[in-house]
């Protein structure tokens, strides 16, 4: 088996991504998509996308799927029906996620990217080369970016205020 | 040896397809939202690649930028969320047909 690495990730990145759209509970949805998460920083590995692979950890199987677990936790969701469509909807569902998959899959073929060859760049030179991209070309899409977090932080201040602390809305 | 890029692509495309499956038939915000996550990280895995063959590092450089909007964007929906629920009591989003009728 030549790419028996890839091909385990990914196997296990779409079981997972599976499990997050088709689990009743949504504690083991997100569970799903820790591990899924985890089979795409692998993939990055592979990449040779050493520090998004650590950024994808820390950032979203760290915060973002613990802070999913908290706000699940925190609303209390595990009773209830998740299965409460009719079959058109699921039909119509799968008809639509088929048609998007030929479609992007077509582009692939289509476009012989199977051809190329990766373009070699040394291992362990690339943190340099973010640093550097960051700090000259991308300067104002960090600030951007930084701005765009302080705003966040206080809409999500405002959002969760309660509605008897002032006339805000909650 | 890296696998070929259409291989790439063609995952990336599926998880996609899956992440929107999700968001078309769960019926549960918070089940959406982490769909709507996947396929976040779907496109981020594509950019990653062509970036790879490309041998140009702008498209990791975009993930970056995804990664910190993805970051800001979980912590609104959710505050979002947690406010539906506390005016509605419900976060299925057959039960949220205000602006229906």
């Amino acid at each position: 088996m030549e790419h028996a690495a890839f091909i385990s990730l990914s196997v296990f990145a779409l079981a997972c991504a599976l499990g997050v759209v088709l689990s009743k509970n949504a504690v083991n949805g997100a569970m799903c998509l820790l591990l899924c998460l985890a089979a795409i920083a692998g993939l990055f590995v592979e990449l040779h996308a050493y520090l998004l692979a650590f950024i994808l950890v820390l950032v979203y199987a760290g915060a973002v799927v613990a802070l999913f677990l908290f706000i699940i936790m925190l609303l209390d969701m595990q009773g209830g029906k998740p299965w409460k469509f009719s079959a058109f909807q699921l039909f119509a569902g799968f008809v639509a996620a088929g048609l998007l998959l030929t479609g992007l899959d077509l582009i692939a073929i289509r476009g012989r990217l199977g051809a190329g060859a990766p373009v070699g760049h040394e291992v362990g030179s690339s943190l340099k080369y973010y640093a550097d991209e960051l700090f000259t070309t991308y300067m104002l899409p960090v600030q951007v970016m930084g701005f765009l977090l302080l705003v966040a932080m206080l809409g999500v201040i405002v959002l969760s205020r309660r509605a008897s602390d002032g006339e805000g809305p909650a | 040896m890296t696998p070929p890029l259409d291989s790439f692509v063609m995952l990336s495309a599926a998880l996609f397809a899956i992440g929107f499956l999700g968001v078309l038939v769960r019926r549960n915000t918070l089940v959406i939202f982490m769909c709507l996550e996947l396929m976040l990280v779907a496109a981020t895995l594509a950019l990653v690649a062509f970036s790879r063959f490309n041998g140009t590092e702008d498209g990791d450089v975009f993930v970056f930028f995804i990664l910190t909007v993805a970051a800001a964007e979980v912590a609104v929906g959710l505050a979002i969320i947690v406010a539906l629920f506390r005016a509605r009591q419900t976060v299925q989003v057959d039960r949220l047909d205000s602006l229906r009728h």
